[in-house]
Parts: structure tokens; sequence; C-alpha cells
């Protein structure tokens, strides 16, 4: 398992000087070339576990094996074979695209004669080759992530870490980014550990979602496992007017458990049964509804059942949390 | 060549670029030193008809002050560039290459150093056209040169301690008041022998830049005064070796990847 690309985590513990335990006893297993998903609020120990995994910081316990090697007793070994994008694109402002790239390629021991070339094949790759000669200062967040991205990858590593990848791009570019990450994969096998306070980025990128609150991992499994756990889909009607809500709510009850909302009428599905199902029924019956929603379960119906709030909630907690300690 | 050497050549070549965009970081270091110089040369001149003081060029005289002041602005500009390195996360990037920690540090000087010889030659040729003999002649402005990319290192890896110990670009812009206490309580205006008033006298002489204003002053005006050198190149490598270890262990800390 931990042979060749794979990640093998047991007992993970990081704790700060003057903190609580930033990582509390993970254990996570990353198969090669797949592409899991580390979802939690801010605070909840992503950035922590993978600045550990990364050989930024030694844990306080537990080990941890990347491409079969010890965190702790191979260091140099290990960040020869990962590429790390962190959750700030750590760039130089002064310098270009190019300027970093070829540096990177230097400090990553790229042969000399392939620099230059492996530079232009990323240049084109992360789709900058306008911007290339320009100073990383005059660049948007989404240049600067791609460049980010790209710089991870010049030395073709076995591994990718991509901390929040995403955080504050706009939609565009965080397509972009879910594109080339997605890329990777396919034509390079790389395996990808991917953190994020996305629901949406963890539910489109990861073939496994592990999801972290208070330094614990809370649940662990494919997107469509976790979401199948919390149950079955519910449908939401719009009543063109007040005065049809009973006469909805009464139709649609035969199709499944009615749910509390004050917006529409909705049920949780029977087993087996579809919105198509639904949508022939009202046909047949002749009952009028302004609009009809089927909702599948989402990754944050898991994350509020496995730690009772949302996600929203969980970030505003955090970023409150925060501020009150730094009024402090 | 090694690896160790191409990747400080990596890191020094992109400290040359950053140095060489940013006018801000050329101009004053060549600019400020020369302008106080012209003040003083101008103020002072009439300490020349002192009886026992050592030419009758103040401006001579002068010419040994900007290169340590431009030695100041060396630290400051190290300091400034790699606390931004980590502020920006930039030395996190770094530390997950194969880079050495002595392989950045001196990397990371190796731009200081040029803008330090470059300083200084700027220095010499202002100092030719104003009419300045230099009494050592070619072989001390080579001598020069060398002291001044000595100095720029000493001083840039004092700097370089202050931002991997704080990491803080704030801590070296209050850095730049306490040194120049050290320049001005110097030798700087005046020979120390000439100096009038007793506490000034003795802080002069005890100060360490009195003797590296002393060492460049003597090539200007003496010519080849072994014991006026060897204290200016003994207090700049001491003031280098205390500096190094100091930033090396600092960067050690700061970078504390397994």
């Amino acid at each position: 398992m931990t042979d060749g690309n794979g990640i093998e985590v047991r007992g993970l513990v990081r704790e700060y000087k003057k903190g609580p335990r930033a990582v509390d006893g993970i254990d996570l297993s990353v198969a090669p070339g797949e592409i899991y998903g580390f979802l939690g609020p801010n605070g909840a120990g992503k950035s922590t576990t993978v600045h550990v995994l990364t050989t930024l910081l030694p844990p306080t316990a537990g080990t941890a094996l990347v491409a079969g090697y010890d965190v702790v007793k191979d260091g140099p070994r290990i960040r020869g074979l990962i590429g790390v994008a962190l959750q700030e694109a750590a760039l130089d402002p002064l310098l270009t695209a190019r300027d970093h790239l070829r540096l990177q390629a230097t400090l990553q021991s790229v042969p000399k004669g392939q620099r230059g070339s492996r530079a232009e094949e990323l240049i084109h790759q992360v789709g900058l080759v306008d911007a290339a000669d320009r100073k990383v200062q005059g660049y948007s967040g989404g240049m600067k992530r791609r460049l980010d991205l790209a710089l991870a990858l010049v030395h073709t590593p076995r591994i990718l870490f991509l901390d929040e990848p995403t955080t504050g791009l706009d939609p565009q570019s965080r397509t972009d980014i879910w594109n080339e990450v997605a890329l990777m994969r396919r034509e390079a096998g790389v395996t990808v550990f991917l953190t994020t306070q996305y629901l949406e980025e963890a539910d489109v990128l990861a073939d496994r979602v592990g999801i972290i609150d208070g330094g614990k991992i809370v649940a662990e499994g494919t997107p469509a496992a976790l979401k199948a756990e919390i149950g079955r889909p519910s449908v939401h009607a719009i009543p063109r007017t007040e005065d049809d809500r009973p006469k909805i709510a009464e139709f649609l009850a035969r199709f499944g458990e009615p749910l509390a909302s004050t917006r529409d009428v909705a049920v949780r599905l029977k087993e087996g049964l579809g919105l198509t199902d639904i949508v022939r029924a009202v046909d047949a019956n002749g009952i009028d509804i302004g609009d009809l929603e089927l909702h599948a379960p989402t990754l944050d119906d898991v994350f509020l059942a496995k730690t009772g709030r949302t996600l929203d909630s969980a970030q505003e907690e955090a970023e409150s949390a925060k501020q009150e300690a730094r009024r402090e | 060549m090694s690896a160790t050497s191409t990747q400080v050549g990596a890191i020094a070549r992109r400290a040359i670029v950053r140095t060489s965009r940013q006018p801000a970081s050329i101009i004053p270091p060549l600019i400020f030193p020369i302008a106080l110089m012209a003040v003083n040369a101008g103020g002072l001149r009439a300490s020349t008809e002192l009886p026992g003081f050592p030419t009758d060029s103040f401006l001579a005289f002068a010419l040994a002050v900007p290169f340590i002041q431009g030695a100041l602005f060396s630290t400051m500009n190290a300091g400034s560039d790699i606390a931004r390195d980590v502020q920006t996360g930039f030395i996190n990037r770094l530390s997950l290459t194969g880079l050495g920690d002595w392989a950045l540090l001196t990397g990371q000087l190796a731009g200081i150093v040029v803008l330090g010889v470059l300083q200084v030659i700027f220095y010499i040729v202002v100092g030719l056209g104003a009419g300045v003999e230099f009494e050592s002649g070619p072989a001390g402005i080579a001598v020069l040169i060398v002291y001044g990319a000595i100095v720029a290192l000493c001083f840039g890896a004092l700097g370089a301690w202050l931002a991997y110990r704080t990491g803080s670009g704030e801590a070296i812009q209050a850095l730049f008041p306490v040194l120049f206490v050290f320049l001005f309580i110097s030798s700087m205006n005046a020979p120390r022998d000439l100096i009038g008033v007793e506490w000034f006298r003795i802080a002069a002489t005890l100060n360490p830049v009195s003797y590296m204003i002393e060492a460049v002053r003597s090539l200007i005006i003496t010519g080849w005064d072994w014991q006026a050198l060897a204290l200016g190149f003994g207090f700049v490598i001491a003031l280098g070796v205390i500096s190094f270890a100091l930033a090396s262990r600092a960067l050690r800390t700061r970078m504390t990847r397994t």
C-alpha cells in the first residue's frame, strides 16, 4: 500500500506548544493514483496534516509513510518525490512565471538540458503562455494558483499535495484548476492529496473523501457512499400559490416521508422511486406545481450528520474563534 | 559543477534579478551616502586645518564613510528580502526542494554582495571624479572593492539573521536607526585622537565601526597601513563569523523540515 505512490498514516498527532491538538490521532490511507479529498472547516487540522505529510512539520506522535518513506526519517527523499502547492501561493512578486519555473527546476535537480523545455511545457499546460514573461505581481489569483500548480509539477512528482488550491478563486478559475488536477491524475497517474473547505470540490474531484473536524477524521469513504449513508434523495415541490400547498403535500405523501420546509413541500423519496415517477404522476393527475426539484444528499448533509452542524456554521465558528483570539 | 554550487548559483541569480527589478533597493544605497558625504565635506572642511589632521582634503577623509553606510543598506536590503520570503511563505517553497540551508543563506546573500560591489565601484568613481587621490594606487582600489564585498556579505548576514529570527520586515526597519547610532558614534567625521569630547572619544575607540572606516580611510589617504587594514578586516570578519553562525542557526529553526 505504501510502496510507490501511496500514503499511509497511523495515529498521527500534532500538538502546538500553546494550543490544542491540531491533529488528534488520525488514520488514513491513500492508494496510488487516487485523488483523496480532505474536507473540513478552517482550523480543522487539514493544513497541519499537509505540513506533516510534506515534511515541513514533525509529528508529535504516530507514523506517516509517504511513497513508502517515513516523514520523520526520510524527509529529503520524500521531498524529491512529492509536489506541493501550499495554501498561500508562495510566489515572488518580482519574478516572472518563467523565472519561477527555471529556479524550481534547478532546485529540484531537473537535468540542465531539460529545464527550459520542462518550463515551456508547463507554461503551456497551465495556460500561462501570454503571461510567462510578466512579473507575478500583476497576476490574478487564478493565474497565481495555476503557476503554483505548475511549480509543484516541475520534477514530475509521484504524489501531489494541494492545500486548498481554489480558495478565494472565481468559479471559472476554480474549474480550470479542477480540470488540471483531473488531467494530471488521468495522464500521469499522480496520487493527489487535496484539502478543501468546498463541498463541491471534494464531490467533483475526489475518489474518496475524509471529513476532518477538530483534528479528528469523522467520516471517510467515496462521496457516493458517504451520501448514501445519510439517506435517499428528496423531492421539493414549489406551489404556485399558498392555497395549493395542502393539496400538493397530500399528493406527494404517497411518494415518501414528508420533510419540514417553509419554502416548499418536500418528501424524502421511498426506496426505488425517482423524480420521473413523480413527474409522470403529476401529469397523470393534472396537479399544478410551480416547480419540482430533486435534491440528492450532499456532503454537507454528511458533515451535519457526523458533527451536528453544517460546514458553513463550522466555518463561522472557526472565524469567530479566530477573531476572539486576536482580540485577546 | 556540484549540486550545491548549482543551487547557490540559482538562488544568487534570483537575488540579483530581484534586486535589479527594485530601483528602490539600488538607488538609495548609491545616492544617500554620497549626499551625506557631500554635506559633511562642505560643512566640516575647516577641520582639515586642525593640527594633526591627516589630510588637507576633507572629501578624501570623508569618502570612507559611504563604504560603511552602504553596508548598512546591505543589511536592510538582505533582511527585508528574506523577511518577505518568510512572510509570503516562499521560504516553505524553498524548504520543499533539495536546497541545503547553507546554499540558501549564501545564495540569498550573493545578490547583496553584487550590489555591495557596485556601490563601492560607484563611490570610487565619484571620489576619483571629485579629484580624490587614492594613496594606495590601483592595488588599493582593488583591495577596497574586495573589502566592500566582504563588508556587504558580513553586514548582509546580520540582516539575514534578524530576518530568519523574526520573519518581520518591521523588525528589520527598526534595526536601521540602531546601526546608524554605531555609525555616528565612530570616527566617521574626525580622527579619534582629535575628538575633543572625552566620552565620545572613548565610545568611538570602543566602536568596531571606527576601525572598519579607518581601514578604508587608510587606503585612500595614507597608503598601506597594515595595522589599520588588519583591524578593519578583522572586525568585519569577526562580525561576519558571528552573523553567519546566528543566521545559520535561525535558518535551521525557521526551516523546521524533517
